[in-house]
């Protein structure tokens, strides 16, 4: 049974992975048309997205001392897919709210990526050093199941991304590929629970 | 042999030709928060360059002996605005390059107010100091995102006669401003009837994307293409008239065309009101814009 819940956690690392690129690539796209696409936006979305998977790092690991479970795990995916729900339902006001609200468009820029994307991106931080607590079994292997952890979930970052920026926004809308992006995690989060559930 | 004395002959021929594709001469270089900028200097003629070596991307170029005259086709087909409306009182630039476009406009139109957007501080400070921009009383310059400045124009409704789009270079088109929503913007800006002008491509994919956007803000226009390609409309969409009204403009205006190495005989054969584009091309929007990855495409 060890080998399922890792597998379950290792798939939901490598997809969580690929969902926080996505989300981050449409992001820098979503808030051009008011603030531009120069290099201080574009630092604006890099720093929020490292903010907040540093923060998700933290938090992940001291929630995986309290009863780790993959159906926990699960949670956390869903939360980070729910937490984007508000970008794609309300982005266009929100964006005119902040557009309204600040001139300048370092400090424009900065806060409407605060305020969209900080909290899904903590959630997906979390996911990273909540699967390792699932997956390790023993001191002796835990750096590699680490590594390993490490090598699916950024290899999933990786692949988001390409996808995203080659592919995806030459075939569809942006709150398509949201929305695209949200009902994958939430029926993958939702398979993991109920295939998981009776362990638990 | 013949093989062998032809490769020798090849060599020999490219030898001979290189002090002949030598390189103008660099007088600037800097790099930019967006990019490389080159100025050069070839005999009397001096260019911008946002690329070197040449001939890639030649941003803006004047003749020092003669800075009014239009090197470029497109320079001159910008200027058909005019024909649609002679007299302008507020216009509006989107891309300032050399400041050849803007130069023109506070020589032609010394009444008119003229709203200067570029987002590139080096671009302009690289104009004013190899190209002579000298930006008059009437003149304001904007160091910023054209779309941004437009989005924060809107609410205080400046009533633009005219509005010059030429922010677009043939390595990168900034995507938030070739949408649907942009060009709605742009078109809430101007009066009812002002006129649009936008520089804009000819050969790729994003050809027919393009003008679908267009026409669904503002309608049919005139479309003249050259190499590149000039999209001349109205905010409320060209009329029957407006092929009347340019030749008439146009007289108006000759001489002052004419002293910069354009004229009717050239710009008013360009004129055409037709389409010859895939109308059910998807319309660009804020939602979807891929315009770089579409640029980069052959036209079907």
């Amino acid at each position: 049974m060890a080998k399922k819940s890792a597998l379950w956690s290792y798939t939901i690392a490598g997809w969580s992975g690929f969902y926080v690129m996505l989300v981050e690539l449409l992001s820098g796209r979503l808030i051009a048309p008011s603030f531009g696409s120069s290099i201080y936006v574009w630092g604006s979305v890099i720093f929020v997205f490292m903010l907040g998977l540093s923060i998700g790092y933290l938090l992940g690991g001291i929630y995986s001392k309290y009863n780790p479970s993959v159906l926990k795990l699960c949670g956390i995916l869903v939360a980070s897919a729910l937490t984007t729900l508000p970008t794609v339902l309300f982005g266009t006001q929100l964006l005119d709210f902040f557009f309204n609200l600040i001139t300048d468009p370092r400090f424009g820029s900065l806060t409407t990526c605060l305020g969209l994307f900080l909290i899904p991106t903590v959630f997906a931080g979390m996911i990273s050093p909540y699967a390792i607590r699932i997956i390790v079994k023993n001191k002796e292997s835990s750096g590699h199941d680490a590594g390993y952890l490490y090598f699916i979930s950024t290899l999933g970052s990786s692949v988001g991304t390409l996808l995203t920026a080659f592919y995806l926004v030459l075939l569809f809308e942006i709150n398509t590929i949201f929305l695209a992006g949200i009902s994958i995690s939430v029926i993958l989060g939702g398979l993991g629970a109920i295939f998981n559930y009776d362990k638990e | 042999m013949r093989a062998i004395a032809g490769f020798f002959a090849f060599v020999l021929s490219l030898l001979t030709a290189l002090p002949l594709a030598a390189q103008p001469k660099l007088l600037h270089q800097e790099r930019s928060l967006y990019r490389n900028i080159f100025v050069t200097q070839d005999g009397d003629e001096r260019c911008m360059l946002f690329r070197y070596p040449r001939p890639f991307g030649r941003e803006s170029c004047k003749l020092l002996t003669q800075p009014q005259k239009f090197l470029f086709d497109y320079t001159q087909m910008m200027l058909s605005g005019l024909y649609l409306n002679a007299s302008p009182k507020r216009v509006l630039v989107i891309g300032e390059g050399g400041g050849t476009i803007p130069t023109a406009l506070q020589e032609m139109l010394p009444d008119a107010q003229i709203d200067l957007v570029e987002l590139d501080k080096s671009v302009d400070t690289v104009a004013r100091q190899y190209f002579d921009f000298k930006p008059g009383s009437k003149m304001r310059v904007f160091v910023e995102d054209g779309r941004v400045f437009v989005k924060r124009m809107v609410p205080q409704k400046p009533n633009y006669d005219m509005v010059l789009l030429d922010a677009f270079d043939a390595d990168y088109i900034p995507e938030h401003m070739l949408t649907r929503e942009f060009l709605q913007e742009v078109k809430s800006i101007m009066t009812p009837n002002g006129v649009i002008v936008a520089n804009t491509f000819s050969d790729s994919a994003l050809y027919d994307y393009e003008s679908t956007t267009y026409t669904a803000v503002f309608g049919k226009f005139f479309n003249l293409r050259l190499a590149n390609r000039i999209i001349l409309g109205r905010a409320g969409g060209i009329t029957p008239d407006d092929l009347a009204n340019a030749k008439k403009n146009a007289a108006i205006v000759e001489a002052e065309f004419v002293k910069r190495g354009s004229g009717s005989n050239f710009l008013l054969p360009l004129l055409n009101p037709n389409v010859d584009w895939n109308p059910t091309a998807r319309v660009l929007t804020d939602q979807y814009s891929p315009s770089n990855l579409l640029n980069a495409l052959p036209r079907r």
